[in-house]
């Protein structure tokens, strides 16, 4: 940890800390569900990366909207979702945030202005660009953060949205994870210059590279662009370099890297090094991470025991939802001012 | 003959053509370092080096463009797309440059492109991985689409379109990969007709049809003159002639059409408008369709397995039309 971050408030510290580790034990326990098919379809583990998402989220409004990809539990989960409405939905119940209907990849919270859970890649940018620009039409300073991969890059949408964003001014914080892979593409065998955050330079925002291994750097990388986005100054994009340290999915040869490459990326977990920052600072003891892991652990098996009693959907209801129910989007009138 | 998966008799489709023709090369999304998303290229960057296997970044709109660049200055490449819910980010070259290449230049310009992707549901992959397009790709003039439902049809096809001046685009269901059968190693028609005596199912592309295939053979006994017209390509709309038609809906009097896919505008809705106009005399009862409900895929398997078309829809449907 730099010395420069380190005068991060310890509450806040802690607080990092917490929403990380119930990212990680969470998606290690679904891994066990997977195996016992309690979850099927993809799921995608952000495990390696917690940092990303933590150190973000953590600075957003509730007036503030996200979105994320098919690999966004902890996005989820960092963004306020409950543990139970997220493992519910994996498990396909109506209690899930989609009412089972989305499943792992694509979770969705109206009440915290979580809108997914994209599984096209590159998909998710121009509807954070319109977010944003609906928050500009109403006055309003919210902001959307749009995180997906570095894969996105290679993508046309990707590159409409940051010129529309910039042109427009528009209040995104465009938050690439480089992990370096997409599936089985390095990122040199997919980017003619691999620098993400030039890229985004040359649309005329401001960009920059951060250590996304590093949750206080990450804060404060987050609280600076997040600081310009509000002001009105366009949008920013942080390329944060990370990794991921299990399969790109639940199933994956991985004949693409090596295993010492993944043990190193392993030393520099993003948990192990918040965790050893505090210790260092004496600002965490053992008693004190094993009342955080238990807190964590109980939440996690109240989630399950949800998802477990959770309901089926009553298969008429399979057509529900095609078309709004209910309500009109009538236009609305002028009122004369 | 040897005895194949599925995905191995498209691997070996593929690497028959690539020896054989020094103008066809594979691209797509990790179809080299990573042996394909479904492993349908495993052990082709090995066996023919990175000038014939092209991994591609995440762009499929300039691939599919480059392909059909390549294919009009004479090469003769396969692209594979991930599955057909990531075609839809490369519509614009399939259908404004691919389909109308060869009519728009008045007959100069060829486009012998033959583009592979996954395609359908089943997995539990909900509403942005489960698409079942082929519908839509038939529907433009200008392409070919070809649902293999057989191992044998699997290399076949591939050979065949290969051979094809014009674009072909190759459907391969996900839930097949594993299917195992001979395979002849050898083109064969797009359009394709079976034998007789395997169900009484009319048409169903792909694994509708194979699934069809092999489950119905419980009604063979019930009910006398089972006919099948097995459909393996969308040229249906294209090829289900009047002749064909009458005589393979004047066979029993009855059209029972079963298809992965939604029901507005789908493949169903041409044959079953096909055998309206060309065998309406013949047919003794109205003409039943199964196909996927109208509602993007969910998640949730009891949602998914009520979607798609099932066996006892099949039946149900079967029953109605004897009645
Ligand atoms: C348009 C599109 N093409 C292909 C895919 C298949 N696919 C899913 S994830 C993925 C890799 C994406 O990598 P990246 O954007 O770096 O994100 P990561 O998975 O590493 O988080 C691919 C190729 C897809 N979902 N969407």
């Amino acid at each position: 940890m730099t010395t420069e971050l380190s005068a991060v408030d310890p509450d806040t510290t802690r607080r990092l800390l917490h929403q990380m580790l119930r990212i990680r034990r969470f998606e290690e326990r679904c891994v066990e569900l997977y195996s016992t098919w309690r979850i099927r379809g993809f799921l995608h583990l952000y495990i390696g990366e917690e940092a990303v998402a933590t150190g973000v989220i953590d600075h957003l409004r509730s007036d503030d909207s996200v979105v994320a990809t098919y690999r966004e539990h902890g996005h989820g989960l960092a963004r306020g979702l409950s543990m139970r409405s997220i493992l519910a939905e994996m498990y396909g119940r109506q209690e899930g945030c989609s009412r089972g209907r989305g499943g792992s990849m694509h979770l969705f919270d109206a009440a915290t202005n979580f809108y997914g859970g994209n599984a096209i890649v590159a998909a998710g940018l121009p509807v954070a660009v319109g977010l944003a620009l609906a928050a500009k039409r109403t006055g309003s300073d919210a902001l959307t953060a749009c995180f997906f991969g570095e894969g996105a890059v290679a993508e046309g949408e990707f590159h409409e949205s940051l010129n529309l964003a910039t042109l427009w001014d528009l209040p995104v914080l465009f938050c690439c994870e480089n992990n370096l892979y997409a599936m089985g593409t390095p990122l040199a065998s997919s980017e003619s210059d691999p620098d993400i955050a030039l890229k985004a330079s040359g649309y005329g925002m401001a960009a920059w590279p951060v250590d996304g291994m590093d949750v206080l750097a990450v804060h404060h990388a987050a609280a600076r662009a997040i600081a310009t986005v509000r002001a009105g100054e366009g949008p920013v994009l942080l390329e944060l370099r990370t990794y991921r340290f299990r399969a790109h999915s639940m199933y994956d040869p991985e004949r693409y890297r090596d295993s010492e490459e993944v043990q190193r990326w392993r030393e520099r977990d993003p948990i192990d090094a918040l965790v050893a920052h505090l210790r260092e600072r004496d600002e965490l003891d053992d008693d004190a991470l094993g009342a955080m892991e238990a807190e964590v652990s109980a939440e996690i098996d109240d989630a399950v025991t949800y998802a477990e009693a959770g309901t089926l959907e009553p298969v008429e209801d399979l057509e529900r939802f095609v078309y709004t129910e209910g309500s009109s989007a009538a236009i609305q009138p002028q009122v004369s001012r | 003959m040897s005895t194949l998966t599925y995905r191995e008799a498209l691997r070996e489709g593929m690497r028959a053509a690539l020896a054989a023709d020094e103008r066809v090369f594979l691209m797509g999304e990790d179809v080299g370092l990573y042996g394909g998303c479904f492993a349908v290229s495993l052990g082709l960057l090995e066996e023919f080096g990175p000038e014939r296997i092209l991994d591609t970044p995440l762009s499929e709109s300039a691939f599919v463009g480059a392909g059909i660049g390549a294919a009009l200055a004479g090469q003769r490449p396969i692209v594979e797309i991930m599955t057909v819910n990531f075609s839809l980010l490369a519509l614009d070259q399939i259908l404004n440059n691919a389909a109308t290449m060869s009519h728009m230049s008045g007959g100069q310009f060829h486009v012998p492109l033959v583009i592979r992707m996954t395609t359908g549901a089943g997995r539990q992959l909900a509403a942005q991985h489960s698409h079942s397009l082929e519908a839509w790709y038939a529907h433009i003039p200008g392409l070919r689409v070809v649902t293999p439902a057989t191992v044998a049809d699997a290399a076949g096809m591939l050979l065949t379109a290969l051979e094809d001046p014009d674009p072909v685009l190759i459907f391969e269901h996900g839930g097949l990969f594993s299917l195992s059968g001979s395979c002849p190693m050898a083109p064969c028609p797009l359009t394709w007709t079976r034998q007789p005596s395997c169900d009484r199912v009319t048409t169903s592309p792909s694994l509708a049809m194979a699934q069809g295939c092999t489950r119905a053979w419980r009604w063979q006994h019930r009910w006398p003159t089972p006919w099948t017209w097995r459909s393996s390509t969308s040229a249906p709309c294209v090829r289900w002639t009047r002749r064909r038609c009458s005589r393979s809906v004047g066979r029993t009097g009855r059209l029972v059409v079963v298809e992965e896919g939604w029901r507005s505008g789908g493949i169903g809705a041409e044959l079953a408008a096909r055998a309206a106009e060309h065998a309406f005399w013949d047919l003794d009862a109205p003409v039943e369709r199964v196909a996927t409900a109208e509602v993007p895929i969910p998640y949730a398997k009891h949602l998914e397995d009520a979607a798609l078309p099932s066996v006892q829809d099949v039946t149900e449907a079967v029953r109605r039309v004897m009645q």
